[in-house]
């Protein structure tokens, strides 16, 4: 259907007035409060990271694809793949929801802006200034050699390593302070995210209407409250002990290093459910469309997504089985991972009933929400063995640990958001990415991504520990190691596609008009991209599917749903 | 659109954002104390060398400074919502006084601790978590405190008026928060803990 001929207000013109010079255009950016720019700068912020990040596990690659390399030093291989995770999690993983949220959660629920528009902003400069502290570490934090370096005590921490005795220099305070600053902007966003959509909602939108979206990023902010902040929690302890002496983590005085242990995968476990919720939000707004279906079972999704939050905040200690906790302990957290399989199942079904007898459309956000589906799939099982703990015993800080979370945060989290720029970059522009160079992207991506973290599984069951600089060429894992740096590059060439096709699209790509994809939620009826003010006249919502009511009113959802 | 039927639900009513905002950063606070508190009593009796939760002295009179101020706060919410502006300012000063007089006895209560028992925070594990426990108690205590006196500084200026009633309810659900918190680190740090 052509979305010209749809009863929109407002004028469908250029969004934006005409760009001033380049200091006026730059001072706009900076001084903005508008959900949609912020949006857009915790975007393209993270894609960045996400490309430095890439380039710190491309060298980590190189270092690892022949036995007894000499690519990488020791010291710096520690601060790579230290700066990798810490990257990955916080500035690519926890920027990139709330920038897509940012920019979709006042859109989809008809409201004019965030609830805070200022705190908005504040919390994404906290971010930004974080994420700068962070990487400043390699030339400012002197470590153990006297010179510039950054945090090389891997992303968890493990204390007694962080005690001023065992990493003396500044290194880990770097991490431990952008974390802290970090932590703070998250909180700031994910209290504006659930301010909005509890207080900001248009006329009609029920919170049992509103686009499963924003449902999970209700779900993955209320998460982050009690998440990041015990993460902030042991951070300041870590830093008492660093800098005013205290003993927190100190074995001799009494403390115990295990206590940090706990207190850092408290935060670690629910953080992979607050990145892949937002996920789970993505796939359920892009697989219904291109199915031309409403998605199936929309309750049973919220409720999974709740239930799987409530789950996720008692199954950290699966994290700690090598350490030797009580039996009762070990069962308790058997048990309590293996029932995240149940709305994670629940909620697979669901996208696969939706997409059953639908007339699906191949383009490239439904090719990436498909492989998720496959993958996460994959994922979840590789989860539930690890959640076993004589399994665990065998194959912790093993690759197959590796390969099962990058199968969770690469293959579910990342192809999610792949799916996610492909959708609404068409929004956000108002020009549609080029569908050729997005299959490119697509089929490179998914070949690289099974050749390295497939091949991982089997690396680790042969016995190979992560976080290791080089390995003996006796030990068999040569062709399989060389196999993994191979589909790495594969992965970063479909990487650098992707970023090639958000630059000349931009410039190039086809008008994309207000509804591309002839989808159902409130942010297609607006122009594309918005204006400031979103709607020129505030929406009023009669079901989950507002445009579908207005396209076809002889048909509207509304008299089935009630 | 007049043409498609009205349906009763439409005109649902919505929190306000503010309440629902400090609500939210409620919950954040409570985890941060919940990871403290657990740090605490999990570190109960394990110093292995200095001064013990021996040396601590009940602080009866602040407890009961801290507690009652929650009282005088929601007084002082009941006048601005009924216009009486003179109460609401007494009364915001008086919670204000009993806020300062907590942090004065706890910096007594330091005081003392510092230089008759001599325990700092790098003395020993207890010292380390009693400090770090209380302090940031103490320092949600300053920052409310912070708030107050804005509100009070305004309300003196005359800026403060019955309109702003939510918004003076929202601020004192954060001091509420406070009080409530000194029950669960008095509870642990005064009897359970001693």
């Amino acid at each position: 259907m052509a979305d010209q001929s749809l009863p929109i207000s407002g004028p469908l013109t250029e969004a934006y007035p005409t760009r001033g010079t380049f200091l006026e255009w730059l001072h706009s950016w900076v001084v903005t409060v508008d959900h949609k720019k912020l949006g857009i700068l915790y975007i393209v912020y993270a894609v960045f990271f996400l490309l430095v990040a890439g380039a710190e596990a491309m060298a980590m690659r190189i270092q690892l694809a022949v036995p007894n390399n000499h690519f990488l030093s020791p010291e710096l291989f520690n601060e790579f793949f230290t700066m990798h995770g810490t990257t990955m999690v916080f500035l690519v993983g926890m920027t990139i929801i709330f920038g897509i949220g940012n920019y979709l959660v006042p859109l989809m629920i008809g409201a004019r802006d965030m609830a805070f528009p200022r705190l908005n902003a504040f919390s994404f400069w906290l971010s930004a200034f974080g994420g700068l502290l962070l990487y400043f570490s390699f030339v400012g934090g002197f470590g153990l050699y006297g010179m510039g370096s950054a945090p090389d005590v891997t992303w968890w921490a493990y204390a007694p390593l962080t005690a001023k005795a065992f990493t003396p220099g500044h290194n880990t305070d770097y991490w431990a302070l952008s974390l802290i600053v970090m932590g703070f902007g998250t909180l700031g966003a994910a209290i504006n995210t659930l301010a909005t959509a509890f207080s900001m909602r248009c006329r009609g939108m029920t919170l049992l209407r509103m686009p499963l979206f924003v449902w999970l990023m209700i779900v993955t902010s209320a998460l982050t409250l009690i998440t990041i902040t015990p993460l902030t929690a042991a951070q300041v302890m870590l830093i008492i002990d660093r800098y005013l002496g205290g003993h927190f983590f100190d074995a001799q005085a009494g403390g115990a290093p295990i206590v940090w242990m706990h207190f850092f995968w408290v935060f670690g476990h629910p953080e992979v459910y607050v990145l892949i919720l937002p996920a789970f939000g993505i796939a359920s707004e892009v697989i219904p469309v291109f199915s031309r279906k409403a998605i199936f079972g929309y309750p049973a999704m919220v409720a999974a997504s709740v239930g799987i939050a409530f789950v996720s905040t008692t199954v950290w200690a699966h994290h700690m089985f090598t350490v030797g906790m009580t039996s009762v302990g070990n069962t308790f957290f058997v048990l309590s991972t293996m029932m995240v399989g149940i709305p994670t199942g629940i909620k697979i079904f669901n996208w696969i009933a939706t997409m059953w007898g639908g007339k699906i459309r191949f383009a490239t956000p439904m090719l990436f929400c498909t492989a998720f589906l496959f993958q996460f799939l994959c994922a979840g099982l590789t989860g539930i063995m690890l959640s076993i703990a004589p399994w665990d015993w065998q194959l912790h800080n093993s690759y197959f640990v590796i390969a099962h979370f990058h199968y969770t945060l690469t293959g579910s989290f990342l192809f999610c958001m792949f799916a996610a720029f492909y959708y609404w970059y068409p929004k956000v522009t108002g020009r549609m990415l080029s569908e050729k160079l997005g299959k490119w992207h697509f089929w490179l991506f998914f070949l690289g991504f099974h050749l390295t973290f497939d091949t991982m599984h089997f690396v680790g069951i042969l016995g190979m520990p992560r976080s290791i600089y080089t390995y003996e060429a006796d030990r068999g894992w040569n062709t399989l190691n060389f196999w993994i740096s191979m589909g790495g590059f594969v992965q970063a060439i479909a990487i650098l596609i992707f970023a090639w096709n958000m630059i000349d699209s931009y410039r190039r790509g086809k008008e994309a008009g207000n509804d591309p994809w002839d989808a159902w939620t409130l942010e297609w009826s607006t122009p594309s991209p918005p204006p400031a003010y979103n709607f020129a006249e505030d929406p009023v919502v009669r079901s989950r599917r507002p445009l579908w009511d207005i396209k076809h009113p002889n048909d509207p959802d509304w008299k089935y749903e009630r | 659109m007049s043409t498609l039927p009205t349906f009763a639900d439409e005109t649902v009513r919505m929190p306000s954002r503010g309440t629902v905002a400090m609500v939210c950063l409620i919950v954040a606070e409570s985890a941060i104390f919940t990871i403290f508190v657990v740090a605490y009593v999990y570190y109960i009796g394990r110093s292995t060398y200095g001064p013990t939760p021996q040396i601590l002295n009940v602080p009866i009179f602040n407890t009961i400074c801290l507690l009652s101020s929650s009282l005088t706060i929601v007084a002082a919410e009941h006048a601005i919502k009924h216009g009486h502006m003179r109460r609401f300012a007494a009364l915001w000063a008086l919670t204000m006084a009993l806020g300062i007089e907590f942090l004065v006895g706890t910096g007594i209560e330091w005081r003392k601790m510092i230089f008759e028992d001599h325990l700092t925070i790098r003395t020993n594990l207890f010292g380390t978590t009693f400090y770090s426990l209380v302090g940031l108690h103490a320092s949600h205590v300053i920052v409310g405190l912070l708030m107050l006196s804005l509100v009070m500084i305004f309300t003196l200026l005359g800026y403060v008026e019955q309109s702003h009633a939510e918004r003076i309810q929202v601020l004192a659900l954060y001091w509420h928060f406070v009080d409530a918190v000194w029950v669960v680190v008095f509870t642990v740090v005064y009897i359970v803990g001693r």
